[in-house]
Order: structure tokens, then sequence, then C-alpha cells
């Protein structure tokens, strides 16, 4: 029995040397930050030796926490036994009928009471949360299925925005009229963009998207003639609803349900894009892009299309961004944002829709509920992002969907 | 069967990169229903040929046509690769070049985005059309995926298929495009002798009941020598010899280019 736990023993050992190692590092490292304090007035020195021993403890078991997971995952990754459980989940809700439906059922019926449920503040945040959810799938489908990295995509959100905006402002249109042809204008910006950089790939056309992103921001910013600079437009309507006046209460409630309408259509188009003669087209451009034209795929117009449908969902949510704030500058479009939103779709997990979904909940909600944590919060909100990276870089979903749709279909067609 | 019809008729075909000459002065024939091999040492320029009538390259000089049945012969000179496939020609990769992450069935149903039309709105509403075509595309997909036996391995990943498969999988692939030439780039590349002999019968198979003709690369000369109607010899980007195999396999270049100088001696 002894000589069982012996190597195990070691490695523990070996582990928790390493890991005081490490915590020697950490108290090294915040020396000068956690221990010595100057009193530049009283011209003397406070040593807080508590802080030494605070971060020495510390550090050494969050390392040694971290070892932990990290020689699980390993060990999880020889046996694949972490996959197994989830794609047996995965299977059980896509196979089973009963599961899914009433799954669907459940999350359809709470978010319909959400509002009655919760203050207007956290109505509020949900509508941010499902604008972001929208803007992820929308990148899903440039990103995630086509695989061409756009650092830019705000631009085309604040197409949208300022769309609205201008209409509004000069013209007096209304929400309504507005929405089609914000996501129209914002497709029309997505092929302007795609043109240029049809030949580019990989980082170069990273690089490309990002400037992009920033001239439309800075045109936004300099062009005082159009856009009204950096002071921005206020005064946008909101959501007209029969004609009938609201209350912002009512208003924040109203706007939420046009957010929950707006992200199922999304999701049931973009789902849909997914499985089609164009879906497929485009991952194999992701897959492939060599190959993807040898097979008879037309590779400028996949691009162009990825980019056109892609750009349209940020330009309908910019026009809802403009309604809901009433109030647009060009400081709500930086490249922040695009880093946002590529984070959501990277950590859900590339090609997933509900992936996208739940990383934007996650990436969205967390900084808000992490206020109670004040000054820690972004702290404590990277952490939680490093850490999903590590432990699962594939996302929090990975997008294994469609294949199983597939087999149902092959096999039905085997049976008769 | 008494005048040989010409599938692909490559003339003249020359490519430079910068100074270096990789084809020179290349004639290239493929007669409906042959299967004809193109041989040679490494570096002789043989996927460079492939690349250059499939669009991929553009050829310095030289005239590359294909002649589909009851069409006109179309140039392929300065086409996009996914033109010339549009025009029946279709091919495979020395290195596999699968849509690693795709199903296999959703690799075969890829190739077949060329001979269908479902847009942006069929894909949104899912109309009537739009369902069929899908259909269809499955259908004809599978049947493709049985005739090169990977009937079983439908729902599986590309990657996770073992090495043998993913070759078949290639073939199959390209032959959803609905091709009147099929360029095999290499397809006995890293296969046991006993996955290569059944390559040879499904090669046989394919030219048959598809009635594609066929281009192949190879290096394995049992496979070349037992299946092919017709061989071409390149060298160091000249071509060196043409013939039957017979005539070939006894060609003093060819053997002088294979075995090196000291067989001369």
């Amino acid at each position: 029995m002894k000589t069982d736990w012996k190597p195990l023993m070691q490695r523990v050992s070996s582990e928790i040397i390493k890991s005081i190692v490490v915590s020697l590092w950490f108290v090294f490292l915040t020396f000068p930050l956690m221990v010595m304090k100057i009193r530049p007035l009283d011209q003397t020195i406070e040593w807080r030796w508590m802080n030494l021993v605070y971060v020495g403890v510390g550090a050494f078991f969050l390392s040694f926490v971290w070892r932990y997971l990290m020689a699980r995952k390993e060990r999880g990754s020889e046996k694949e036994e972490g996959d197994s459980w989830q794609k047996r989940i995965g299977m059980k809700i896509r196979s089973d009928k009963r599961v899914s439906v009433s799954g669907l059922i459940g999350v359809g019926v709470f978010v319909l009471i959400f509002p009655f449920l919760f203050s207007s503040y956290q109505t509020s945040i949900m509508i941010t949360a499902l604008m972001y959810v929208m803007l992820g799938l929308g990148l899903n489908i440039v990103v995630g299925l086509a695989g061409l990295l756009d650092l830019g995509y705000v631009a085309f959100y604040a197409v949208g925005a300022y769309f609205y905006a201008l209409m509004n402002h000069h013209f007096g249109i209304g929400f309504w009229a507005a929405l089609p042809f914000a996501g129209g204008l914002a497709a029309v910006f997505g092929i302007l963009l795609g043109f240029p950089v049809l030949r580019l790939k990989g980082d170069y056309l990273a690089i490309v998207t990002l400037g992009f992103g920033e001239i439309i921001r800075l045109i936004l910013e300099n062009w005082n003639e159009l856009s009204y600079g950096p002071s921005g437009i206020a005064g946008i309507s909101r959501p007209g609803f029969f004609g009938i006046e609201l209350t912002l209460q009512q208003h924040t409630v109203y706007l939420f349900y046009i957010m929950v309408a707006l992200v199922a259509l999304t999701t049931i188009v973009v789902s849909r894009l997914r499985n089609s003669r164009i879906g497929r087209a485009w991952i194999a451009l992701r897959e492939d892009e060599v190959a993807c034209q040898a097979m008879g795929i037309d590779k400028t117009r996949t691009k162009l299309t990825a980019f056109a449908l892609g750009a349209t969902w940020a330009g309908f949510v910019g026009c809802i961004f403009a309604a809901k704030t009433t109030f647009i500058n060009p400081a709500s479009f930086t490249f922040m944002e695009s880093a946002m939103i590529l984070s959501i779709v990277v950590l859900g997990g590339m090609g997933s829709i509900v992936g996208v979904m739940v990383g934007a909940l996650v990436l969205i909600l967390l900084p808000e509920y992490l206020r109670a944590f004040s000054e820690y919060r972004m702290l404590a909100f990277g952490a939680s992002m490093v850490i999903i990276m590590v432990f699962r870089p594939q996302g929090i979903i990975s997008g294994i969907r469609q294949r199983y749709e597939f087999r149902k279909q092959a096999q039905q067609e085997v049976s008769p | 069967m008494t005048v040989p019809r010409p599938v692909l008729d490559v003339r003249g075909l020359i490519m430079d990169f910068g100074g270096l000459r990789a084809l020179d002065n290349i004639n290239i024939q493929v007669n409906s229903g042959e299967i004809v091999a193109l041989i040679g040492p490494n570096g002789a320029g043989k996927t460079t040929f492939f690349n250059c009538i499939t669009g991929l390259y553009e050829p310095t000089m030289g005239d590359m046509i294909i002649h589909t049945p009851g069409k006109d012969p179309v140039r392929l000179n300065r086409l996009k690769p996914n033109v010339v496939t549009e025009n029946g020609l279709a091919r495979t990769f020395q290195n596999i070049r699968l849509f690693q992450k795709m199903t296999v069935l959703e690799n075969v149903m890829v190739a077949r985005h060329c001979r269908t039309k479902s847009g942006i709105a069929g894909a949104i509403f899912r109309g009537r059309k739009t369902l069929r075509e899908e259909q269809e595309m499955v259908e004809h997909s599978y049947r493709l995926l049985e005739k090169v036996g990977l009937d079983s391995y439908v729902n599986e990943l590309a990657q996770e298929l073992p090495y043998g498969a993913q070759r078949r999988l290639e073939i199959a692939r390209a032959l959803a495009t609905e091709p009147i030439l099929l360029l095999l780039d290499e397809p006995a590349a890293g296969m046991n002798p006993k996955e290569t002999h059944e390559l040879d019968q499904l090669i046989t198979r394919i030219k048959e009941e598809e009635g594609v003709s066929i281009l192949l690369i190879e290096h394995d000369m049992k496979l070349v020598m037992s299946i092919s109607d017709r061989i071409y010899v390149l060298d160091y980007g000249q071509m060196i010899a043409q013939g039957t195999p017979r005539e070939v396999s006894e060609n003093r270049n060819v053997i002088k280019a294979y075995l090196g100088e000291a067989f001369d001696a």
C-alpha cells in the first residue's frame, strides 16, 4: 500500500516546492509595493510585514491550485474524459426532444417575465447583454465561421448608430423605419471593407480591419459638419410604440422585448445560414482556402457575403444602441468595443451559437455583478478570462452542434 | 471509339518562377475515357503542372483547353480556380487538404457548391426549392461516399479519419463537382500495398461508372504501370518521354532520369 503512494507523494512534494518558489518570487516582486509604505511628509517608512505573509501564503495557494488544475487537465486530455461527458450531455439535449423543448420553454418563460421579476436597472443591464449577444452572433459569422479575423467590427456598429441618430436628428425618421436601413447600410460598409482585404488573411487582415475601425471612429470625431464631432448627437428618439407615450420604465421594458425578439431572429437566421450551402462555404473557406477554391467556391463572393452578413447585425444593434441611450458620440465606438465583441466570440466558442450567447452574458454581466468588489472588479474579470482560455481554449461551448443534425438526415436516408 | 476525342489539350505550356523555368514547352493531351499518368522524379514540375491547369498559378505561356461534350471548348488560361472547377476539372492534393473540422459528408457537400445555387434568402427562409436542393445534395454526397467506401464514416470529422480514408475522401469530394477530368496528385502516397491495390480498383471503377477521364501524378510504379493507358514523363520541367507503359519503361531517357547517369556507363 505504501509503495503505491510513493510516486504521488513525490509528485505532491515537488509541486509544493515549486509553489514555494513561486510564492517567494511574488513576495520579492511585490515587496516594494505591498510592504514598504513611504510617508513623504514625515520622511518615514512604514514596514507592513503582515502583507508579506499574506502575499506569500496567497501566492503559494494560488500556484498550488493552478498546478493541481493543470495536472488534472493534462490527465483529462489523455483520457478525453472531460470531452466525453460534455458530448454525452450535448447529445442528450439534442437527441431527446423533451429535454430540449422543456429547456427552451423554461428559458423562454424566464426571459418573458424577466422585466417583472427584476428592477429596471437589471433589465437595462440585460438589454446591454442582449445587444452584445447579437453583436457576438454577427461577428461569429465573420470570425467563427468564415475565419476572417476582424478587429474593426465596431465600425459597423457605429455606422448603424450614426445612421439612425442622423436620420432622426435631421429628418425625424423613427426607429422602426430606420432599423432595416441601418442594417442594410452596415452591410454595404461590410462589402466596402471586404473589397480591399480580399487577398489578406490572418495577421494582415486583422491589422487592416483594425485600421478600418479607427478610420470610421476618427471620421466621426473630426467631421463636425456630419457627425457633430466629439460632442455627439443628443435627443435621439426612443422606439415608438404605436404612437403611445411611454414612461422611461415602460420604455426599458419595451426595449427589452424588442431585444429579445431580435436576438431570437438573429439566432434563427444565423443557425440557418450556418447549415446552408453558404454557411458550409464559409467554413470550408476557414478550413482551407486553396482547397475551397479548387472545389468550385468563389472566394471573393463568399468572403464578401460573410463580411456583409456579419456587419448587418452590428448595424441593427447600432440603431438600437442609439435609441436606448438617446445620445451617441464617437467615444462609444473605440477599439475596446471590438476587442470586447471578439472576446465574446472567442471565449464563448468560435462558431457555436449557444457558446457566443453564454460568452456575451458572462462577459457583460460579470463586470456588472462584480461591482461589489469595486476596484478589484476588472482584475477579477481579466483573471476569469485568462482562466477560461487556459482551461478551455476551444471556448466555453465548442461548436459541435450541426454534426448531429446531419447524422439524423443521413440515417433517414439509409433506412428507407 | 475510333477517333480519340480530347478532353484536355495543353500546348506549349511554359511556367517561369522568376529566372527558374519550372515547366518548359509541355504538351499533354488527355482523351475521353483514358487514364493518363504523369510521372517524374521529385521536383520535376508535376504538381506545378497541376497548379497551372487548375488556375492556382498563371502560366507564362501556352494554351490550356478543356473540351466538354456538348459545349464549346474553354480556354483555361487566366481563369480563377473555382471557374476551372465549374468547367469540369477537379483535383485532389498531394498533401491532403480536407476541411478538417467538417464532417465527412459536409466535405463532399461543400464540393456540390458549384452545381447548386440556393442563395442567402433561400438559406434564411428555407423554401421548398432550397430544401429539395439540400436533400439532393445530401443524397448525391452520400452516394459518392458509398462509392469510395466511406459511408460508415459519414458523421466523423475529416481529421479523425485514417490516412487511407482521407485520400479516398479527397477523391469523393473531387467527384462531387461533377468533373469530366479528374486530376489525382499522388493518390497512393503513404498507402500500404493493400490500400494501393484497393485504390487501383477504385480509380478504374470511377472511370467506368462516372465516365470521367483521369490524369494522375504518382510515384508508385506498380500502380502507374497497371492502370494507365498512357504515360508522360517529366524531368526538370522538360517532357522527356511519352507513350504506353511498356514504351516508357523501356525508354533510355526515363531510366537515366530515375537511376542517374551511372547506369549509362
